[in-house]
C-alpha cells in the first residue's frame, strides 16, 4: 500500500490563521484543499512537508457570487463538482465549464477543487513516478536530481503545465486574489503562470489563493478542448481555450490559450490578432490555426508521440474555434 | 463420452443461475489474500534493483537491520534455492543472488512491525551494482550474444529456438497459386488485474507453514515452496485466496510468496507482502511482444497449399511460461482453416524488462492476429469476401491437423453465420462511407492443455464430494476461482447430475492441505477439467444413492431419477425422497458418503518433439466484426460496435460465458487500441508508465456495445459438451479492429496498439501502412520433419520412423 | 549508476528513509455506515487505511493508492470519494458509507442483488467501488440513461467485465426499485439469439 510520510496537520477556520500558520512555518508547510494532486504526490515522495494546513474548514474560500453581468467570484476550495453544477458557470461560462468536466474523474470531482486545480504541480513522466522508480534514473532535476532526461541539455525543467482550468482562466482574463500575512495582492491568471517546471507558479509559498474573478460574460463566447487518450482519468496532452467577443458578425476580441503544451500555458497572440475585425469562417479560424499551431512545442514527457501531439493542436484550435462558432448558432457557447 | 452432451432435460446446466459467490462478492466478505490480518503480523517489503542488468557486488543490510521495529532482513543468500513454473526454466531466486536481470529485479528483503517501517527500511538497503550491458529489444539480444542475461539457453541471449515442419512447404508454395508475405509485430501489454498481488505467511508452533496468496496456481506455488524452502511438502499448505483478477498474471510461484514464507519460518509471527502498482508491473508474466512472418501460399480460391510462420518473442529477464509460450505462437494456427503443409520457426530472447509469459490467450493471440491480417489482404487480393474466403476453408470437426491437434466439435461456421448476419456485413464490407469501417476476424483457442506442466501420469485435477444426511454436498476442488465464475460452474455441474440446488452446495476451492489437486486456473482447463471430474465424482455418488434408493422404492436402480432435489422413479415420479432423505438411506447402507473424480486428458496424436504444446482436449471457436470509425485527420479510432460468436461447445451459464465474451473483447480492444508495456532503453530500462494513469487500460468511456451470440456445438470431451469462453474471444478482436481500419480508410496497420499516431504516418506513407519492415537475420536449426496425417505420418518425426541403424 | 542521491532545488525532500515528524496518534470519532466508531489513528493515515486496518472494513478494496483506479470508492457526504486520498482527520463526523453499508440489515441493496444476478461482478474486486459510485447515481437520478450510467462509472476501472453487464445491472436495479417484479432481457442473460 502506498502512504503518505509523515508530517502535521492543522485545519485553521479562518483564512487569517491559515496566513498565519503559514508564514510562521515557512517553505516547510504546504496548503492541502482537495489532496488530489499534493496527496499522491506526496505518496510518491515528492513533496514531503512537515506541516499541511488543510483549507476545508475556511469557508471565506468556498462557493460561487455574482452574475454574468458584474462577473463571477470562485472561491479556490470550491469543489470542482459544485462548480460543474453551478447555472451560472454552465450557461455563461461554458468553456470554463467544459475544462472542469473534463477534469479526471466524476470521483475526483467530488474532491478536487478550482483552487488545487489552478495550482496543480506540473507533470512530466520522469517526475510522476514512485520513489524507487526515480531512483533508478537518479532521479531528476525537478525533484531530488540533477539532469532534465528530458533534454539533458536543458537548464529548465520541461515538465507540464496540466491543469484545465489554466488556459480557460487565463483565456477569460480571470483575476487570481493571493493572501499572506504580508497581505494582499491581485494578479491576472496569466501572470500566475512561469514557464519553469520547477518554479511554475509566481505565487510566494507563503501565499494562499483567495478567489478567482472572472470578468463580465456578456457578449463572450467561449469553448476548451482537450486531448487524451481516455475520456476520463486523463489529463490533458493538449488544451485548446477559446474566448470570443462579437460586435455583431465581427470578431471583437479573441482570446486563444494553449494548455499542457509548455511549462505554463501559452497565448495563440498572432492567431488572436488575425481574428480580430473579421468574421469567424471556415477560412479566418483555419487561418488561426495555422497561426496557433507552431507554438505548441510538446516534448517527450506526456503520452502520445511529440509530433502528432503538434499537429493536433492544429486540428483542435480548428474545433475549439468552430465550437464557439458564430453568435446566433445554436451551441449554447455564453452570450 | 461425458453425459448429457445432447443438452436434452437438463435443469441447472445452462441456466442463468447466480454465481454462487456472487452476494458475498457484491457485499464486500469475500476476502481477498490482502483482507488476510492475523495476530502479531508484520509487513514485508522488497528493496528491488534500479538497474537492468548487472552484477551484485555488494548488500549492505546493516542499516535497515538496526532500525526499531525491523525484524528480519533477508538477501539471496538466504534463498539460494532456484525456481521457475517449468522444470526447463528454474531460472528464478527469490531475491536475486549474483545478479539483477531487469529494473525492479527483488533483492533484499524486509520484516517489519509496520509497513511504514518496512518502506523505511526497505529504503536504507544499499546495494553496489557492477552495471552490465542491458539487452532491450529483440533484435538487440540476437545481435548481442554477450554479455548473457542466462547461462542456459540455447545460445547467446537466445533462450529458445525451435524449428518445426510437418509436410514439405517448398513443395506447397511450389503447388500455390499465389504466394503472400507480411510481417506483423504485436506489442506487449500486461494483465492489469485490479488486484495488487499480497501473500500472507504464518508458521504454527507445530511446524507447519501456511500461504495464503492470490495465485491462480496453488499447486505450482506448494511446489515451488517446498523446493525454495526445502521443506516437505506436507508441511506446507497453500491456500489461494479469490483473484481480484488474474487473466494470467497470478500463474507463477512469485518471489515475494516465498519471502514471505521464509520471514515467517526465521521470525515465527506471519507476515504478510502486498505489492504496490508498481511491483505488480515487475511482476508481469504478460503478453510477450512478438515479431512475426507470415508467408503463406493458397490456391485461386483461397486454400491454404503451404504456410510458413517465423516468430521472435521478446520474453523478459526470466523464463516464467516463454518455452511453452514461444511453442503457442506456432501451435494453433492449423486448426481453423486446413494449413496443407506447415512450418514454424520460433525463437524466444532474454532481455533485461520484466518477464513475460502467460496473458489471456498465452501465446496465441499474436499468431493469430498476424493470421487474421494477412488473411483479410490475401481475400482481398484474390477477390475473396473475408467472411466467404474462411468459410469455404474450415477444418472438418473430428479431424487432425498438419501438426496432429486432433480437432472436436467445430462450430467455427455457425460462429461467421452468426456474425455476418447480425451486422450486416454484406450490406457494410466496402460499402461504408469514408471513415466508417468493419472487419472480420476468426480464432480458435485450446481448452486446457493436453500435458501437465511438470512430467507426471496422475490426473490434471480431481474433484471430491462429501454428502451430508441434511442432503447438502460439499464439494472439494483445488480449482480457483479468479472472477471467471469457477465455483459457479462447479457447483452447476454437481447439481445437475444430483438433482439439486446448486446453493445447497458448499465449495471448497484451491487449498493444497483440504483439495484434491487441480492445476490451477490457466489454459482455459477448468470447466473442461474440472466439469469432467466432477461428473465422475457425482455419478460416483448418485449411484450410491440410486442403488440405496432403488431398495427402499423397490424398484430397479436404472429407474431411479434425480431432479428439483428429488430422488424418485422416472416411471412414477411421485414415488420418491428427497435428496437428504436418499443420501440418509445411503448413508445407512453403504457408510459415510464421499465420493471422488479426477479427469486426464486423451492422449495425444502428436508424437513429436515440441507437441507438448498445442494439444488439447476440444477447441473452442469465435468470430468477431468489428464496427469503427476512423478520422482521417487525426487518426483517432472510435469503435461502435461488436459482434462476437463463440462456439463454447454446451454453455453451462449464458450469463457467465456473456461475460467472458465481454470481458474478453474490453481487453481484445485496449490490446489493439492502447494497452503498451514499455520501457526506457535509453534511461535505464526503467519501465515508462508503471501506473494505472498512464497504463492505458479502457474506462466505461471508451467501451463500446458488444452483441455475443453464442453457439454450442457440444464436444465429446467437454463436460455437457462444454468448451472454453475465458481466453478465445480475445483473440480475433485486434485483427478485426486493423481489418476494419482498412475498410475504413485503406490503410494497412501491420502492428498493435493502432495508435492515431500510426494511422496518420500511415495515411502519409507511399504504401498506406504502418509495421515492421522486416525480421532479423538468424540461423534457424534444421527442422524437426512430421510427414503429416495425410502424408501418411503417425505424429512422430520422420527421423524417428527410420531404422534403428540409420539413427546411429 | 551511483546510488547516492544528491539533493537539489525547492521541495525539501529527505532520502525516504528519515521522515520522522509527530508519531502520535490522534483520536477520531467517525460515522460510518450509521454507527459511531471511535479510532486511534497516525494523523497521516487515509481514510482507506483506518477503514482497512482499524476498523476491518475490508470491503473497500484498493488498487493504486493514488487515484487512478477508483476501487477504494466510498460515499463521504453522499459523493463517490476516493478513500486512498481522504485524510481520516478531515472525514471526523461526516457521514461515511462503506459497501459493508449498502445492505438494509439482511436485505442486500437492488443493486448488490443484480449485480450478483448479471454477473457484473466478476472478480468483484472493483465491486465495492463500483456499487459505491452507484447507488449515488441512483441517489441522484433514480432512471438514470446509459451515457448517465457510463459517465458516472468513469472513475472506476473494471478489468473483468467490459463494464456492460455492471451497466446493465444499475439499470436493473433502477428499474426494480420502482418495480420489484422487474427482469433483466433475455440477451442480457443469454446473448443475442439469431
Ligand atoms: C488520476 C488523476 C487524474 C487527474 N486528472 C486531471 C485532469 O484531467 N485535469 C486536471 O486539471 N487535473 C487532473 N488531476 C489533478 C487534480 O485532481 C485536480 O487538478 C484537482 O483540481 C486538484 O485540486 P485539489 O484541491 O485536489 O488540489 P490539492 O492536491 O489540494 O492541491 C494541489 C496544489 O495546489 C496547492 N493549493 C491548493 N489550494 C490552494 C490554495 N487555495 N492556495 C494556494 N495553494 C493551493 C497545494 O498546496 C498543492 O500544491 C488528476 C488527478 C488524479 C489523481
Ligand atoms: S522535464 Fe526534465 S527536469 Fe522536469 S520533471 Fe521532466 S525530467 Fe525532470
Ligand atoms: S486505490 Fe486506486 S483510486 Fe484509490
Ligand atoms: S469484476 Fe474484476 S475488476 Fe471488475
Amino acid at each position: 500500500m502506498m502512504r503518505l510520510p509523515r508530517f502535521r496537520y492543522h485545519a485553521p477556520a479562518t483564512l487569517g490563521e491559515a496566513a498565519a500558520i503559514l508564514q510562521g512555518e515557512g517553505s516547510q508547510a504546504m496548503v492541502v484543499a482537495g489532496g488530489t494532486d499534493l496527496y499522491p504526490n506526496m505518496k510518491r515522495r515528492h513533496q514531503t512537508p512537515k506541516t499541511l494546513i488543510g483549507l476545508r474548514k475556511i469557508d471565506a474560500l468556498r462557493g460561487v457570487k455574482g452574475s454574468p453581468a458584474r462577473g463571477l467570484w470562485i472561491g479556490p476550495a470550491t469543489i470542482l463538482t459544485d462548480l460543474e453544477e453551478s447555472a451560472l458557470v454552465r450557461e455563461h461560462y461554458p468553456g470554463l465549464y467544459e475544462a472542469i468536466h473534463s477534469i479526471s474523474t466524476p470521483i475526483l470531482r467530488n474532491m478536487g477543487t478550482i483552487g488545487g486545480n489552478i495550482c496543480l504541480d506540473t507533470r512530466c513522466n520522469y517526475y510522476n513516478q514512485n520513489y524507487e522508480w526515480r531512483r533508478a534514473i537518479n532521479f531528476c532535476m525537478k525533484c531530488d536530481g540533477d539532469t532534465c532526461w528530458v533534454a539533458p541539455g536543458s537548464d529548465v525543467c520541461l515538465a507540464v503545465s496540466s491543469s484545465d482550468t489554466a488556459p480557460i482562466l487565463c483565456a477569460f482574463g480571470a483575476r487570481i486574489q493571493l493572501v499572506s500575512k504580508k497581505g494582499t495582492r491581485t494578479i491576472e491568471a496569466k501572470d500566475l503562470y512561469r514557464r519553469d517546471g520547477i518554479d511554475y507558479l509566481t505565487k510566494r509559498s507563503d501565499e494562499i489563493l483567495a478567489g478567482i474573478t472572472l470578468p463580465p460574460a456578456a457578449r463572450w463566447r467561449s469553448s476548451y478542448r482537450k486531448l487524451r487518450r481516455r475520456e476520463a482519468f486523463d489529463f490533458p496532452v493538449l488544451g485548446v481555450a477559446a474566448c470570443v467577443r462579437f460586435d455583431g458578425e465581427i470578431v471583437a476580441e479573441a482570446r486563444l490559450w494553449l494548455g499542457a503544451v509548455s511549462m505554463a500555458p501559452v497565448e495563440a497572440a498572432e492567431a488572436q490578432a488575425a481574428l480580430v475585425g473579421r468574421r469567424l469562417t471556415e477560412e479566418t479560424i483555419e487561418e488561426a490555426a495555422r497561426l496557433a499551431y507552431p507554438l505548441a512545442k510538446p516534448v517527450d514527457n506526456t503520452d502520445f508521440g511529440l509530433r502528432w501531439r503538434k499537429e493536433m493542436t492544429r486540428h483542435f484550435v480548428r474545433e475549439a474555434l468552430l465550437e464557439v462558432g458564430p453568435p446566433g448558432s445554436p451551441s449554447g457557447r455564453g452570450n | 463420452m461425458a453425459v448429457g452432451s445432447d443438452g436434452r432435460g437438463l435443469r441447472v446446466v445452462g441456466k442463468p443461475v447466480r454465481k454462487v459467490d456472487g452476494l458475498s462478492k457484491c457485499a464486500g466478505v469475500t476476502l481477498f489474500a490482502d483482507d488476510i490480518v492475523l495476530p502479531r503480523m508484520l509487513f514485508c517489503k522488497l528493496h528491488r534493483a534500479p538497474v537492468p542488468h548487472a552484477r551484485i557486488v555488494r548488500v549492505d543490510i546493516s542499516k535497515a537491520a538496526r532500525m526499531p521495529g525491523v525484524m528480519a532482513v533477508l538477501t539471496g543468500k538466504d534463498l539460494p534455492i532456484p525456481f521457475g513454473i517449468l522444470p526447463v526454466s528454474q531460472d528464478e531466486h527469490a531475491l536475486c543472488l549474483d545478479k539483477v536481470r531487469f529494473v525492479g529485479d527483488p533483492v533484499a528483503a524486509v520484516a517489519a512491525v509496520d509497513e511504514d517501517t518496512a518502506f523505511d527500511a526497505m529504503n536504507a538497503i544499499e546495494v553496489e551494482y557492477e552495471p552490465l550491458d542491458a539487452m532491450m529489444s529483440i533484435e538487440e539480444a540476437i545481435r548481442k550474444p554477450s554479455p548473457r542475461i542466462h547461462e542456459y539457453g540455447d545460445e547467446g541471449n537466445i533462450h529458445k529456438k525451435i524449428a518445426l515442419e510437418f509436410g514439405d512447404v517448398e513443395r506447397g508454395f511450389h503447388d500455390a497459386d499465389q504466394v503472400f508475405e507480411d510481417t506483423f509485430y504485436y506489442e506487449g501489454s500486461t494483465h492489469l488485474p485490479m488486484e495488487q498481488h499480497a501473500a500472507v505467511a504464518a508458521v504454527d508452533p507445530d511446524g507447519k507453514l501456511t500461504v495464503w496468496s492470490s495465485t491462480q496456481t496453488p499447486h505450482y506455488v506448494h511446489r515451488a515452496l517446498a523446493k525454495v524452502l526445502n521443506m516437505p511438502p506436507a508441511r506446507i499448505r497453500v491456500i489461494a485466496c479469490p483473484n481480484g483478477g488474474g487473466f494470467g498474471g497470478k500463474s507463477d510461484p512469485f518471489n515475494h510468496e516465498i519471502v514471505v514464507a521464509k520471514l515467517s519460518l526465521l521470525i515465527g509471527r506471519p507476515v504478510k507482502v502486498t505489492l504496490t502498482r508498481e511491483e505488480v508491473f515487475y511482476c508481469h508474466r504478460g503478453r510477450h511482444p512478438v515479431l512475426m512472418q507470415i508467408k503463406t501460399g493458397v490456391t485461386r480460391d483461397g486454400a491454404i497449399k503451404a504456410m510458413h510462420f517465423k516468430s521472435y518473442l521478446d520474453g523478459g529477464g526470466y523464463g516464467s511460461y516463454g518455452v511453452a509460450s514461444t511453442y503457442y505462437t506456432g501451435a494453433l494456427q492449423t486448426v481453423t482453416y486446413p494449413v496443407e503443409n506447415y512450418k514454424f520457426d520460433g525463437l524466444r530472447c532474454f532481455t533485461n524488462k520484466p518477464p513475460c509469459g502467460p496473458k489471456r490467450g498465452h501465446g496465441t493471440p499474436q499468431p493469430r492476429f498476424a493470421l487474421e491480417v494477412h488473411l483479410d489482404k490475401i481475400a482481398e487480393r484474390l477477390g475473396i469476401d473475408p467472411a466467404a474466403l474462411r468459410l469455404g476453408h474450415l477444418v472438418p470437426p473430428q479431424s487432425l491437423t498438419a501438426n496432429y491437434l486432433r480437432v472436436g466439435s467445430m462450430g467455427l461456421a455457425k460462429c461467421i453465420d452468426a456474425v455476418v448476419e447480425g451486422s450486416g456485413w454484406k450490406q457494410k464490407f466496402r460499402h461504408l462511407p469514408s471513415g466508417k469501417g468493419i472487419g472480420l476476424a476468426c480464432s480458435s483457442y485450446i481448452c486446457g492443455a493436453g500435458l501437465p506442466i511438470y512430467w507426471n501420469n496422475m490426473p490434471h485435477t480431481g474433484v471430491q464430494l462429501k454428502l451430508d444426511r441434511g442432503g447438502g454436498v460439499a464439494v472439494f476442488c483445488g480449482e480457483i476461482d479468479i472472477g471467471q465464475g469457477s465455483d459457479t460452474v462447479l457447483a452447476q455441474v454437481v447439481a445437475e447430475v444430483l438433482g439439486i440446488d446448486p446453493y445447497d452446495i458448499r465449495i471448497v476451492f484451491g487449498d493444497t492441505d483440504l483439495t484434491p489437486v487441480d492445476l490451477g486456473s490457466y489454459s482455459s482447463r477448468v470447466t473442461l477439467m474440472m466439469g469432467n471430474a466432477a461428473i465422475q465424482a457425482a455419478e460416483r455418488a448418485r449411484e450410491l444413492l440410486a442403488t440405496a434408493v432403488s431398495e427402499k422404492l423397490g424398484i430397479p436402480a436404472e429407474r431411479v431419477g434425480f431432479g428439483g432435489g428429488q430422488v424418485f422413479d422416472v416411471e412414477g415420479p411421485e414415488r420418491a425422497l428427497s435428496f437428504a432423505d436418499a443420501v440418509v438411506a445411503a448413508e445407512a447402507r453403504f457408510g459415510t458418503i464421499g465420493t471422488v473424480g479426477s479427469y486426464t486428458p486423451p492422449p495425444s496424436a502428436a508424437r513429436y518433439k515440441g507437441s507438448g504444446v498445442g494439444p488439447s482436449p476440444a477447441y473452442s471457436y469465435s468470430a468477431a466484426v468489428v464496427e469503427l470509425d476512423v478520422d482521417p485527420r487525426t487518426g483517432w479510432v472510435r469503435v461502435d460496435r461488436v459482434h462476437l460468436a463463440h462456439d463454447v461447445g454446451r454453455c453451462i451459464n449464458p450469463v457467465l460465458v456473456v461475460g467472458q465474451v465481454e470481458g474478453s473483447v474490453y481487453m481484445g480492444l485496449g490490446e489493439a487500441l492502447m494497452e503498451e508495456q514499455v520501457f526506457r532503453a535509453n534511461r535505464g530500462g526503467v519501465h515508462r508508465q508503471p501506473s494505472l494513469l498512464e497504463y492505458k487500460s479502457p474506462t466505461t468511456m471508451e467501451m463500446p456495445d458488444v452483441v455475443t451470440y453464442i453457439i454450442e456445438d457440444p464436444d465429446p470431451n467437454g463436460p455437457f459438451g462444454a468448451k472454453e469462453v475465458g481466453q478465445g474471444p480475445l483473440l480475433p478482436i485486434a485483427p478485426a479492429v486493423v481489418n476494419a481500419v482498412y475498410d475504413a480508410v485503406g490503410v494497412r496497420i501491420d502492428e498493435v496498439p493502432v495508435t492515431p499516431e500510426k494511422i496518420l504516418k500511415a495515411l502519409d506513407s507511399p504504401a498506406k501502412r504502418f509495421g515492421p519492415k522486416g525480421v532479423p537475420e538468424v540461423r534457424w536449426p534444421d527442422p524437426i520433419r512430421v510427414p503429416t496425417p495425410w502424408e501418411g505420418g503417425t505424429g512422430r518425426a520422420a527421423a524417428d520412423r527410420r531404422p534403428a541403424e540409420a539413427r546411429r | 549508476m551511483p546510488q547516492n542521491v544528491k539533493r537539489r532545488r525547492g521541495r525539501g525532500r529527505d532520502s525516504a528513509a528519515a521522515s520522522h515528524s509527530s508519531r502520535s496518534k490522534v483520536h477520531l470519532r467517525l460515522r460510518v455506515n450509521g454507527e459511531e466508531q471511535e479510532v486511534a489513528c497516525a494523523p497521516h493515515s487515509t481514510l482507506l487505511e483506518v477503514l482497512r486496518e482499524d476498523l476491518r472494513l475490508t470491503g473497500t478494496k484498493h488498487g493504486c493508492e493514488l487515484g487512478e483506479c477508483g476501487t477504494c470508492t466510498v460515499l463521504l457526504d453522499g459523493r463517490p470519494q476516493l478513500s486512498c486520498l481522504l485524510l481520516t482527520l478531515e472525514c471526523e463526523g461526516r457521514p461515511i458509507v462503506t459497501v459493508e453499508g449498502l445492505a438494509e440489515g439482511p436485505r442486500p441493496h437492488p443493486l448488490q442483488i443484480a449485480f450478483a444476478e448479471l454477473g457484473a461482478a466478476q472478480c468483484g474486486y472493483c465491486t465495492p467501488g463500483i456499487l459505491c459510485a452507484a447507488r449515488s447515481l441512483l441517489d441522484a437520478r433514480p432512471s438514470p440513461t446509459r451515457q448517465e450510467i457510463r459517465e458516472a462509472l468513469s472513475g472506476n476501472l473494471c478489468r473483468c467485465t467490459g463494464y456492460l453487464k455492471i451497466f446493465e445491472a444499475v439499470e436493473l436495479a433502477a428499474r426494480r426499485m420502482k418495480d420489484p417484479a422487474a427482469q433483466p432481457s433475455e440477451e442480457t442473460l443469454h446473448g443475442r439469439r439469431l
